[in-house]
């Protein structure tokens, strides 16, 4: 669409700009003046430069937290992306059965994050959730509470459950813009099932698909309430994701110059992972 | 062959969704008691004790007012600042605007955590600290470039030969505005309020951050619980089951603008 040029769209604008600096300015620059400061409160401060972010980048305990949200985004963005996309594919294209997988489909993203943990813990626990007394059964020895690789488990296996269905949504409103003339041209030309997937859907589903793996990738790479319900970053730091071992450094110690270098690097991290996705999607969107 | 056993892969995944679901219903029909004790599928005696208890006691019932307040608060906050907003990036251009779009989506990238400590410290200094806008303000931290962005692309759909006909009538601006364009857009406002409505409602971090009594939200009054009481498993899965009800109803109202919603591109 051609837009006009029109500097008094600022006015329109300025609302919004109000609303959002409120919020991001202030605090965020309550951020950087403790990352560069050191206080014994009372409001005195003394400089410090660099020394917190020169800290926070050598300590073992942000590598480790980093390695391990990571690792989580990882996995994550490898289970729920083809995952999503296989339910969307097999999903009705009309009749009741629309409605009916939508509104149960959308049901975990709704409910608070607190409760999805509070709601996993219940369904874990291992002497009465279904899930831990089920595994228990088949001769698994799990204790999510106790074991990495079952606090690993359960906490995965949440996040999929909660949000494998947003992927699901994108996907699904991208197949539903095909026009059937396209698949009635791969019939002709006598395409198999992975070809029509491969050249017809893969392709139209481009631009939602990089709106969910952007999506899942900021979610999944702030995530906190879930597991600090769940698991509370347990056994021992296994599951302490980086917005975790945030609040802990930040509220539970009080080690606030440190914890604010820490908050820039986390910012800075997501935002260059998104500013890539960003303008990748962007040179996509124009070569068409 | 692979046709007719298509339906399985759905089925199976919304009865895996469905499951802790179950299981949350199951236990908020039971007592504290019979959860601890006995492992089953079904309550073995079936009580409404725990709701009752969120009911009649007004620490429970305050909660999922408070929340419902502020996400209303902030929904419609959202809504109203982010339509011109989101009309004057779809329709002008002007001084800085990719930048200032851009600015807008890295707040929606900002850690809730990076922010909640700050935030506490901005509101108390400003005197909104435990109150139901403090919560709703802060919302607006991420719902706003949400609203923006959803917003945007719904009016980029409509075809600018709209406004120039209203004008051409003899409209003014405000009139065109409120009378056909907004008429217009009204699936657009929709699933935008379902989305704002959405990550309000789901949000703790800084909602729990920024109230202590008078505006706590429910998630939060549902953390305190565990810890306090003991571990009150039939109260919790109660107060839990409850705050899935709004986003039902609001789903079942959306239902069918949300794959339009998708379809756009945008969320």
């Amino acid at each position: 669409m051609n837009k006009t040029i029109n500097q008094k769209a600022w006015l329109f604008v300025i609302p919004v700009f109000i609303l959002v600096a409120f919020n991001a300015v202030v605090p965020l620059m309550t951020v950087v003046n403790y990352a560069f400061q050191e206080t014994f409160g009372n409001n005195v401060f003394t400089w410090e430069g660099t020394r917190w972010f020169k800290q926070i980048l050598r300590s073992d305990r942000f590598h480790s937290a980093l390695g391990r949200q990571f690792l989580f985004t990882g996995v994550i963005l490898f289970i729920q992306v083809p995952l999503g996309i296989a339910i969307a594919l097999t999903m009705p294209k009309k009749g009741i059965g629309v409605s009916v997988c939508l509104v149960l489909m959308s049901m975990p993203l709704l409910i608070p994050w607190n409760v999805v943990g509070a709601m996993w813990n219940i369904i874990a626990l291992p002497e009465i959730g279904l899930l831990g007394h089920t595994l228990n059964d088949l001769g698994f020895d799990y204790n999510f509470t106790q074991q990495t690789g079952d606090a690993w488990f359960t906490t995965i296996l949440m996040d999929v459950w909660h949000w494998t269905s947003l992927v699901v949504l994108l996907s699904y409103a991208g197949l539903r813009s095909i026009q059937p003339a396209y698949y009635q041209a791969a019939e002709i030309d006598g395409a198999n099932r992975w070809a029509v997937f491969r050249h017809i859907e893969l392709p139209k589903m481009k631009k939602v698909l990089t709106i969910a793996i952007l999506l899942r990738f900021m979610d999944s790479f702030m995530i906190y309430t879930e597991p600090f319900v769940l698991t509370g970053g347990g056994p021992g730091n296994a599951t302490a994701f980086l917005s975790i071992d945030l609040v802990k450094m930040a509220l539970g110690q009080f080690d606030l110059g440190p914890a604010a270098a820490m908050s820039l690097i986390y910012f800075f991290i997501v935002l260059l992972v998104c500013w890539v996705f960003y303008n990748l999607m962007m040179r996509n969107e124009t070569q068409g | 062959m692979m046709k007719k056993y298509k339906w399985l892969v759905p089925t199976i995944y919304i009865l895996f969704l469905m499951l802790p679901i179950y299981w949350l219903l199951n236990m908020s029909f039971k007592t504290t008691t019979e959860i601890i004790n006995t492992y089953s599928l079904w309550p073995q005696k079936f009580t409404f004790e725990n709701y009752i208890t969120i009911f009649t006691d007004n620490t429970w019932y305050t909660g999922y007012l408070n929340s419902i307040y502020y996400v209303v608060m902030n929904t419609i906050l959202s809504v109203v600042a982010a339509l011109p907003a989101a009309y004057a990036f779809s329709r002008y251009k002007f001084l800085g605007d990719k930048h200032l779009f851009f600015w807008l989506l890295t707040n929606r990238m900002a850690p809730p955590a990076v922010f909640a400590l700050p935030f506490f410290q901005f509101y108390s200094s400003i005197n909104l600290f435990d109150t139901h806008v403090a919560v709703a303000l802060s919302h607006c931290l991420f719902n706003i470039p949400l609203a923006v962005w959803i917003l945007e692309g719904f009016i980029s759909a409509v075809p600018k030969e709209l406004d120039e006909t209203a004008y051409v009538d003899g409209y003014a601006f405000w009139r065109f505005f409120f009378k056909i364009f907004i008429p217009t857009i009204t699936a657009g406002i929709g699933i935008t309020m379902f989305f704002c409505f959405m990550f309000s409602w789901v949000e703790l971090l800084l909602a729990k951050t920024l109230t202590a009594v008078a505006a706590k939200p429910i998630a939060a009054t549902m953390t305190r619980t565990v810890s306090t009481s003991g571990y009150e498993l039939g109260l919790l899965a109660a107060a839990g089951s409850l705050t899935i009800i709004p986003g039902a109803i609001v789903i079942y109202f959306v239902r069918n603008y949300i794959a339009k919603g998708f379809a756009l591109g945008r969320v």
